[in-house]
């Protein structure tokens, strides 16, 4: 058979040839590592609330220790190494956006702190907050047109 | 100079090889390849405060030391052929703006350190007594520019290449005894379609094999007529191939074709 005969043949040939990610290992290692990820934010979440915080404030002080944690390790180059390792296990929680701000605004230190650290910080995570923020207006659109028709959704 | 076949060019007084030299960073220097390299750096940053920097010393530096090493005088080169892998080629321009000798900057990715010997081995048969030819490449600046920043925590599918931290010259020089450059074939742009940033050696091998099949067939001569083939930057999967490439299109150049890339690490 001649791999070059069309695109198609070669795209085929080339999957063939190339070794997959070993998808076992990796979802297995992204399930345990995502999965202490949330037990820490759990555990800080119930010591906040014996400590007699609400349920939502609890949560807030959740995401802010986990997001430092996060920022922490990035500037320590260790979460690079955690997210080599797990994956989406560390990229999924909200540990993972916040390596996707910390880590261009390191990179782009060097280009000055206004172009470089404020103008490419968002690099990675821009389209997660264009396209984030974009489908919650749009769900707020709808359901205030709902709620104005006197449909609960909620 | 005359042209044999399709796209192969033949030298009348093929110009010689007159000395090279290499720096390369940390990782190469703990590959295989390590006591061949002249200089290894200990770190990425090599006492600069940004990555482009750091590239641009490592080719200025490199080039000082292919100078004193071989012995010719900055103002018997006639003209320099260097690029990078940055935009604008910064790396090499601002690298070698102190060396005041003619400047062409050449932007041929993975091939252009290919691309400027052979300009430099035309620009010989022309009118220049000695050409100088640099490149130089950085992990760091390379990732930041076309992939994620460093310290982001994704994974790298096995296909994934690294892109060499160091820089590379050589003087081509119209008197010498060899090893000389006796026939050059450009490639055309050869692109099957593939679109997966993380497999170059996929992409790139179809290219690697047109230019190769070509240069046989104007050349008239057969694989085993070389001590070695050589390609660029093709990895250890683009490598393979390649020899597949070739055996389908009836040449087998498993005993004595490799890879840089898949040398390096």
């Amino acid at each position: 058979m001649n791999p070059l005969e069309s695109n198609k043949t070669y795209q085929n040939y080339v999957d063939k040839k190339s070794p997959n990610s070993p998808i076992l290992k990796n979802c297995f290692n992204a399930f345990w590592v995502g999965g202490l990820i949330c037990t820490i934010g759990q555990i800080i979440l119930n010591i906040c609330i014996e400590r007699g915080f609400d349920t939502q404030t609890s949560g807030t002080i959740v995401s802010i220790l986990l997001i430092a944690i996060s920022a922490f390790l990035t500037g320590l180059n260790l979460f690079n190494k955690i997210g080599k390792f797990a994956g989406a296990g560390s990229l999924i929680p909200i540990t993972g956006f916040a390596n996707s701000i910390v880590s261009p605004a390191m990179e782009y230190k060097s280009e000055g702190y206004v172009m470089g650290v404020g103008g490419k910080m968002f690099t990675v995570a821009g389209p997660v907050l264009v396209f984030g923020i974009s489908a919650s207006i749009i769900v707020g659109i709808i359901f205030l047109i709902f709620n104005t028709q006197n449909i609960t959704l909620v | 100079m005359e042209k044999l076949g399709k796209q192969t060019i033949k030298f009348d007084t093929p110009p010689t090889i007159l000395e090279c030299s290499s720096i390369v960073g940390p990782k190469e220097a703990q590959g295989p390849l390590a006591k061949y390299f002249d200089k290894t750096l200990e770190d990425e940053f090599w006492g600069e405060n940004s990555w482009e920097k750091a590239e641009s010393k490592i080719i200025k530096e490199n080039v000082s030391m292919l100078i004193s090493k071989s012995g010719v005088s900055t103002t018997d080169i006639d003209c320099v052929f260097a690029g990078d892998l940055l935009n604008q080629c910064i790396s090499s321009s601002f690298g070698l703006r102190d060396i005041n000798i003619p400047f062409f900057g050449i932007f041929g990715a993975c091939s252009t350190f290919v691309e400027a010997m052979s300009l430099g081995s035309i620009a010989i048969e022309g009118f220049a007594k000695n050409v100088l030819c640099a490149t130089s490449s950085h992990f760091c600046s390379a990732e930041k520019q076309f992939r994620f920043p460093l310290e982001l925590g994704n994974q790298r599918p096995p296909t994934s290449q690294w892109t060499v931290t160091g820089s590379g010259a050589t003087i081509l020089s119209k008197n010498g005894n060899g090893p000389y450059i006796t026939h050059i074939t450009p490639g055309k742009i050869v692109d099957m379609g593939i679109k997966d940033a993380n497999n170059m050696g996929a992409a790139m091998a179809p290219a690697f094999c047109d230019t190769l099949i070509t240069h046989f067939n104007d050349t008239g001569r057969v694989p085993s007529y070389y001590d070695a083939i050589i390609s660029g930057d093709l990895g250890y999967i683009g490598k393979d191939i390649a020899i597949d490439i070739a055996k389908s299109q009836g040449y087998n150049i498993k005993s004595n074709y490799n890879d840089c890339r898949s040398s390096y690490f």
